[in-house]
């Protein structure tokens, strides 16, 4: 194997990491209204969703399983916080994301339970909770949008917090979502859970073979009630961040997202069949299938085209991963 | 003098109702390398779990360093020194190696954090300990397999462990790599650790064993220091039976046609030229180290390499074998070697088992003539000896042995010519096993149907084909009556090509 090869192999990152210079040059060349701050802005600000709940999912992915609830997770959790927002009268931001990830992480044990006691699939577990939920809130809570008229004003004031600004060569004024700071505090402290503990190690180590994981001594239910619970809880504070940066809360968002993270995962080099992939990975998954749907406009590309890129992104990004995986397999 | 460290006082195990130990007793002395001898399905398995505490005994006792031990659980066998390591090594495959020798003494000390560098220390210890050489920071999945048998070996020593289990460690070993493991393991037992070898490979056995116990069918047939054996007993002990009385012999008919011609057939990196001819009625034994194209040779004229080169004619026709399809209709049957996964639908009966390549030919119009069905299902039971009361059970409550006979009973429905057997008694018990050999001879000699027998047994080769192909790297290195071969010769072979 050659020294690339092989470099690629142990830092599947790497792979990602070209992949994102290369359609980020090739985009630039095309069009160098690519590179002016305000689409460079918006484009991180438009990963923030994609890659918390891809962290999300890549702490399911890892330990060989699948996660398609958190969409109607995260969509729960903001609606319902919002709506008691409103209802109660509180408008902080502390409470507001407890509440919001509390219902995430409620939710997400259920998942364990279901998978964990029961032996059950965690894509159908997943689909059955996700489409459950989704379900419960239209038919129960409400179908009807909060628009900015009625939303918090303190969540709308959080939404558009900026880190700094600049004035772009046309003279407009331009800045940096401070959301961008809180996705990158997540990805730290998950980052380091992966890396530097021993629950973090048991979820590569379940994902690795799960009798394995046993022998060596690793509590599998632990782990389990963990990797599900954590996904749901950071579903559901993304779901009330997504809320709070487009002023909104609409039941019926996000329909259809599941397919466009899992697709940044494993463009971010984590395995379908469980076991490696890292954070870094997933974002630059994440930039990365961001950069490519946002910029088939300044592309010239309809937009309607949107959904097949992302589609053949799943298949090509899984193709490459499998065949990566299938001599480790076999 | 002093107890044993490890004793086993007839002790008696059951599932269900089949009886997996019956009044074993056994005992392995302090730094004593004792080898367990058995065929598949003689017990071994439940026996090394008793040992390690994944079972507890319905009878019998559990000592050790004469003290009786009560609910024995694999936390209590740990700690009283025993560590097993099981066939697939339970390794993590997409972790480092390092890692893989630390985690578990980090779980051990209740570790919540990881400190790499603590790691890299533990790991680099542990394999100092065992005195080879392996990369720290390499992917466990990335290394060979003796690789991860060493790796494996270093972490069971890492808790000073007073015995080790070692599960049919040689497996997938070369020769060479055997020679390494036997210097690896005499190394630990100059330590005062006592090694349970475990295997069913007769010359090892007399290798490295200081004492043997054989069990067969859950009993302790023979027991005694190895001086006492050699390799005939200890073949009669683990069989029950003389092997080399039976054998196959096949005499060419008078003017008979070859019932397979294959010239040539080449698949880029799996086959190269290989060339063979099979005439009704023969038994081919086909052998060959894993990754030889043994198992090519078989999907190929199956038609599931549809894109070799080289000519495959039968009855003298020429014909390609690009679909499974295609294969089925000139009369080609295959057995696999993993009946579990891709021979058997579990979740099904016996009867929808034998029939499902038959209801093409069991059907008008589309329909399935269940009256038609049942017959021919309910003949190849009684054809097969497959034992069962009725067909409608399901087919995951017969035994290994009897499983094999529906899988190889749906294809005899099809009225095929050719039979290929990859495995054909792998996993099967002792009985069922000749009986199964008996079978196949049988439909050879009356069907005149032309059998391609690979496996890795070579006894099983040796009894029940009149020749034998030994496959390597894709090639047919040799051809050989089986008059003109043995076992042994086989064996040294097989072991040169390693």
């Amino acid at each position: 194997m050659s020294g690339i090869a092989q470099a690629f192999r142990r830092h599947p990152e790497l792979m990602v990491a070209a992949v994102l210079v290369l359609t980020v040059v090739t985009i630039g060349l095309v069009n160098p209204v690519f590179w002016q701050p305000s689409n460079l802005f918006s484009l991180l600000r438009a990963s923030v969703i994609t890659g918390i709940l891809g962290l999300a999912v890549l702490l399911v992915m890892l330990s060989g399983g699948i996660d398609v609830s958190f969409p109607a997770f995260a969509i729960a959790a903001m609606y319902l916080t919002v709506k008691a927002m409103i209802a109660w009268g509180f408008d902080s931001i502390l409470p507001a994301f407890a509440m919001a990830t509390g219902i995430g992480l409620l939710l997400g044990l259920v998942n364990a339970v279901f998978v964990h006691y029961l032996r059950m699939i965690p894509l159908i577990v997943t689909l059955g909770t996700g489409t459950a939920v989704r379900g419960f809130i239209l038919g129960v809570v409400g179908t009807s949008q909060i628009n900015i008229d009625q939303m918090p004003p303190k969540l709308i004031e959080f939404g558009r917090t900026q880190l700094f600004s600049v004035t772009q060569a046309a003279g407009s004024e331009t800045g940096l979502s401070a959301m961008v700071l809180v996705y990158a505090v997540i990805a730290l402290l998950i980052h380091l859970l992966l890396r530097y503990t021993m629950l973090g190690r048991g979820i590569y180590a379940l994902g690795g073979g799960e009798e394995a994981a046993r022998r060596v001594g690793f509590n599998i239910r632990q782990t389990t009630f963990l990797i599900y619970g954590l996904a749901g809880a950071i579903a559901g504070f993304a779901g009330l961040l997504h809320g709070a940066m487009i002023w909104t809360a609409n039941p019926r968002d996000m329909v259809g997202l599941e397919l466009d993270v899992i697709a940044a995962v494993v463009l971010g080099g984590a395995s379908i069949f469980g076991g490696r992939g890292s954070v870094i990975g997933t974002i630059l998954g994440g930039l990365t299938l961001v950069v490519i749907t946002n910029s088939l406009i300044i592309l010239g590309i309809d937009t309607t085209w949107q959904r097949v890129v992302v589609g053949l992104i799943v298949i090509a990004a899984t193709a490459a991963t499998a065949w990566r995986d299938r001599k480790r397999i076999a | 003098m002093s107890a044993p460290l490890i004793e086993l006082r007839h002790v008696g195990k059951s599932f269900a109702a089949v009886r997996a130990l019956e009044d074993v007793s056994l005992s392995i002395g302090r730094g004593e390398i004792h080898c367990l001898a058995g065929e598949n399905g003689s017990g071994k398995s439940t026996l090394i779990k008793v040992i390690s505490g994944v079972w507890q005994p319905d009878q019998g006792e559990l000592l050790i360093d004469g003290q009786r031990i009560d609910g024995m659980t694999p936390r209590a066998a740990i700690a009283h020194g025993v560590q097993v390591i099981y066939q697939d090594f339970s390794l993590f495959g997409n972790l480092s190696v390092a890692e893989n020798l630390a985690l578990s003494s980090e779980l051990q000390e209740g570790r919540k954090l990881v400190s790499w560098r603590r790691v890299r220390e533990i790991a680099r210890r542990a394999i100092d300990r065992l005195g080879v050489d392996l990369p720290l920071d390499a992917l466990v999945e990335t290394l060979p397999t003796s690789g991860k048998q060493l790796v494996a070996i270093a972490r069971a020593l890492m808790s000073d462990p007073r015995l080790l289990i070692m599960d049919e460690p040689t497996t997938a070993l070369t020769g060479r790599e055997v020679a390494a493991l036997f210097r690896v393991v005499r190394d630990i037992q100059s330590r005062g650790i006592a090694v349970l070898f475990v295997s069913h490979k007769m010359r090892e056995m007399l290798e490295i064993s200081e004492r043997l116990t054989v069990i067969r069918s859950g009993r302790v047939v023979a027991a005694g220091p190895i001086a006492e054996f050699d390799e005939a007993a200890i073949t009669r002990a683990m069989t029950g039976q003389e092997i080399a009385a039976e054998g196959y012999h096949w005499e060419p008919a008078p003017n008979a046609a070859p019932l397979l011609e294959v010239e040539n057939l080449t698949i880029p990196g799996q086959l190269e030229d290989v060339s063979l001819r099979v005439m009704p009625g023969e038994i081919i034994g086909v052998s060959g180290l894993l990754g030889s194209g043994r198992t090519e040779l078989a999907l190929a004229l199956f038609g599931m390499r549809p894109g070799y080169a080289g000519r495959i004619r039968i009855t003298g026709q020429e014909v390609r074998l690009d679909s499974v399809q295609r294969a089925i209709d000139h009369g080609i049957a295959y057995v696999p070697e993993d009946r579990l996964t891709e021979g058997l639908f579990l979740a099904q009966t016996i009867d929808r088992n034998m029939l499902a390549t038959s209801l093409g030919r069991l059907s008008r119009a589309g329909v399935v003539q269940s009256g038609r069905a049942a017959r021919d299902a309910a003949g190849m039971i009684r054809e097969m000896t497959i034992a069962t009361p009725t067909g409608d059970r399901p087919v995951t409550q017969l035994s290994g042995g009897n499983q094999q006979r529906v899988v190889i009973g749906r294809w005899l429905l099809n009225d095929p010519r050719l039979l290929i057997l990859n495995g054909p008694t792998v996993g099967v018990d002792v009985g069922s096993k000749s009986g199964i050999h008996r079978k196949i001879r049988e439909l050879a000699r009356a069907r005149g149907l032309g059998v391609l027998m690979i496996s890795d047994d070579l006894p099983e080769l040796v009894e029940n084909c009149n020749r034998i192909l030994v496959l390597h790297r894709g090639r047919l290195v040799s051809d050989t009556p089986v008059e003109a071969t043995s076992e042994t010769a086989l064996g040294e072979q097989l072991a040169a090509l390693a």
